[in-house]
């Protein structure tokens, strides 16, 4: 029954290998590349965004106008 | 005993190796590389309409692609559609188990799913022939209870279990097609990629997992977290994903880097976070946790900019409908509330 268990443990641990092997493979971006292609599409995206404009929200015209003026700054 | 020494050995290398491979294309931090960017201004969302109805706590909702309906499941027994822009009930559907623990809205708006502690996941036909909703199949075969199911078509769905596997299902003959296995806590929460190609899995051994679909295979693992992943997202490109968990953070994990950006959290904030969603450009997210309330988060800054407070209980779930325009949450106060 020892070897039994044995041998299923062997397997087991051969999957955890091959996995982390695979995993170990792959090809990365570099961050600054990731960061910048995350901020883009933030950006692309902010004036179709309507919970960040608020533009559907009839109560708040203020904060409207400081998101435009905001992405117009850009600071 | 040698050869399992050396499997072991094999493996410690391996995982060194990845983490020297992540610090190798660490050439910046999302910090440094959005310091120009100035913060979002103060979000301030209103409760617009309120969902009155469930008897009990809600556990889970989600939209319908057409953004007017979502379903919502309750451990009162039901689950219920709502047409979120009257406020009405379409279908108020009664469950054979109340132990209900997700709910999904099928993409096509033909189907709407449900499991929990009966370990099952069942699938209604909201468009039968008579107009009576009826359960049109009993996915039966996790050995664990059904804690998230999502649809990738009428023809198939993703369940993630508390037996630690997450399963493809043709729900046609109702068989499983592909069994994902790997992580070594329970499965809490799961989120399909924009393309479909790709899921990801949040689990109890604290680590998230990225599987692709036909390949069947994990392609990365995401480590971190203290504690349970509760709650897990797509950053709507689908290059990042975003993960909420019992330690008080959430996490944003970059694909293409393999590794954290950003941790989302604050001395302040000392609950789990029990659900989450992105808005439609990535830039907020909005969490809910523990202490009832829904932060709300510049994504790329990592600050908090607003507050959701209008719950009396834990905040179970959150979604934001397709066009962005509005934000659902349940709560086991047996309210759900749309904001905008």
């Amino acid at each position: 029954m020892a070897k039994m268990s044995g041998s299923s443990n062997l397997v087991a641990m051969k999957k955890v290998v091959q996995q982390l092997r695979f995993e170990a493979s792959i090809n990365r971006v570099k961050v600054s590349q990731a960061a910048a292609d995350l901020q883009q599409f933030c950006m692309q995206n902010a004036l179709q965004d309507p919970l960040l404009t608020g533009t559907h929200r009839t109560d708040q015209p203020q904060h409207y106008l400081a998101f435009i003026l905001m992405l117009q700054g850009k600071s | 005993m040698g050869e399992m020494e050396a499997l072991r050995k094999e493996a410690d290398n391996l995982k060194d190796q990845i983490t020297e491979a992540r610090k190798v294309v660490q050439d910046t931090t999302l910090q440094e590389a959005v310091a120009g960017t100035a913060l979002v201004g103060r979000v301030q969302l209103k409760t617009r309409k309120t969902l009155r109805g469930h008897l009990a706590k809600i556990y889970a909702m989600h939209w319908g692609t057409d953004t007017k309906f979502c379903v919502s499941a309750s451990q009162d027994g039901k689950l219920i559609v709502w047409d979120t822009l009257t406020t009405n009930k379409v279908n108020a559907i009664p469950l054979k188990s109340s132990w209900v623990m997700t709910c999904a809205y099928a993409p096509s708006g033909n189907m709407v799913a449900c499991g929990g502690l009966d370990n099952m996941c069942s699938i209604y036909n909201l468009k039968g022939k008579d107009g009576n909703v009826k359960v049109m199949r009993e996915l039966a075969a996790h050995t664990g209870y059904l804690s998230c199911c999502r649809f990738l078509s009428d023809s198939e769905i993703i369940t993630s279990s508390g037996d630690c596997t997450c399963v493809l299902w043709d729900i046609e003959t109702g068989t499983e097609k592909t069994i994902f296995a790997g992580h070594l806590g329970d499965c809490m929460s799961l989120a399909v990629s924009p393309d479909f190609k790709m899921f990801i899995s949040g689990a109890c051994d604290f680590t998230a997992k990225l599987w692709d679909i036909r390949e069947a295979t994990c392609r990365q693992t995401f480590s971190g977290h203290e504690s349970d992943i509760n709650a897990i997202g797509f950053f709507p490109n689908g290059n990042a994903v975003i993960t909420g968990s019992d330690d008080a953070t959430c996490k944003l994990y970059d694909l293409r880097a393999d590794q954290e950006l950003v941790t989302y959290q604050d001395s302040g904030i000392m609950c789990g976070v029990t659900s989450l969603a992105p808005s439609l450009s990535g830039r907020l997210l909005l969490a809910g946790y523990d202490d009832f309330n829904v932060n709300i988060w510049d994504m790329l800054k990592a600050e908090r900019v607003g507050v959701l407070a209008g719950h009396d209980n834990r905040v179970s779930c959150i979604g934001v409908s397709s066009d962005g325009m509005a934000c659902c949450t349940g709560s086991w106060d047996s309210f759900l509330k749309i904001w905008n």
